[in-house]
């Protein structure tokens, strides 16, 4: 089995690492001290088991797995029993450690993870850990900010803007700015709701109140339409 | 206060690495001073959530060198903290500087 240990505690990371010397055919790949460097890296790599710490600022172990869509088995390592119950709503979770973590126990959670099958490979050829909810037919996206990953429903979004290296998310309810380009964001929108109508803006389509000369109404909002997108504009349009 | 600490847990850990000896011990003479005194300053500014989270961190550590009655204060001194309560502060203390003593000594 290969494996990632993820937590903010250096001691912690350090014991963890050394119990799994003790252990025939378990190598660590990978340490993290937050679960946002461990979601990137999972978008590239396979791995059979994690050992998440829960308590970490900021992203909790919680907060982390719910971004998995087709998690890998986890052993959680924590200081705090009070999670148990919690933990075992969650069907990758196959035990549970409070620290500081003895050898004895540590064999006993590698040997349930052993013997419990993969979760859901159906779902995906590895068992790798995949950020969900970029791809359209799920209506979920996830924004970095400030080191959350917040989720937005895709079809609530108004209209996107280019600000330098920044982009504004305008949705229904509340803006969002996040550093990224129009190009990325784009990519991760369906391609029959979202246009792009001047280098600067990203409309929804079915969002469009009105449409006068070179702009249209969204919202609240007069966006510019450029001379080049006009024709693309009102080729998708149900004129009458 | 009946306990000591020890290096019982790490040296089981190690199973005679010396360079695991040295890194964990190395990282609990660096770390273990910071967060003590991060502790006191939010304790002290009355803080007390920080506190807790400082009281957190450092429960690992005192676990690791050995405390078992020592651990389960901490839990419940951490616990106090987020209530509003703080009366196992002095015998969080006195968990703290033994620790300090025996890490200074190393």
């Amino acid at each position: 089995m290969n494996c990632i240990i993820i937590d903010d505690e250096e001691a912690a990371r350090l014991i963890i690492g050394q119990l799994c010397t003790q252990v025939d055919d378990l190598d660590v790949i990978e340490e993290f001290p937050n679960a946002i460097q461990a979601i990137k890296f999972l978008n590239k790599e396979s791995i059979d088991l994690i050992f998440l710490d829960i308590h970490m600022p900021d992203f909790t172990g919680f907060d982390f797995i719910q971004t998995l869509k087709n998690p890998p088995k986890i052993i959680l390592t924590t200081s705090d029993k009070n999670f148990a119950l919690e933990a075992f709503e969650y069907e990758c979770i196959v035990d549970y450690l409070i620290k500081p973590v003895t050898l004895p126990r540590f064999l006993k959670a590698i040997q349930k993870a052993e013997s419990t099958p993969a979760l859901d490979v159906s779902a995906s050829p590895s068992s790798t850990g995949e950020v969900k909810g970029t791809s359209s037919e799920e209506n979920d996206l996830y924004i970095n900010i400030d080191r959350r990953l917040i989720k937005i429903d895709i079809p609530t979004i108004n209209v996107i803007e280019a600000k330098g290296d920044y982009i504004l998310i305008k949705t229904e309810k509340q803006n969002y700015t996040v550093h990224s380009t129009l190009k990325k964001i784009e990519e991760k929108l369906p391609e029959d709701v979202f246009l792009k109508v001047h280098r600067s803006y990203v409309i929804n389509f079915k969002k469009i109140i009105d449409i006068e000369d070179n702009s249209v109404l969204i919202a609240k909002d007069v966006i510019p339409v450029s001379r080049s997108k006009r024709p693309e504009l009102m080729r998708r349009l149900n004129l009458l | 206060m009946n306990e000591a600490p020890n290096l019982s847990y790490i040296k089981e850990l190690s199973a005679g690495s010396e360079e695991f000896e040295e890194k964990i011990i190395g990282l609990l003479k660096r770390e273990f001073p910071e967060e003590k005194n991060e502790f006191l300053n939010n304790y002290n500014s009355s803080v007390f959530k920080a506190a807790a989270e400082n009281v957190h961190k450092l429960k690992h550590k005192i676990g690791m060198l050995g405390f078992e009655d020592g651990y389960q204060t901490t839990i419940a001194f951490e616990e106090g903290l987020l209530k509003g309560e703080y009366s196992l502060f002095s015998k969080f203390m006195l968990i703290l500087d033994s620790i300090d003593e025996f890490l200074k000594n190393l």
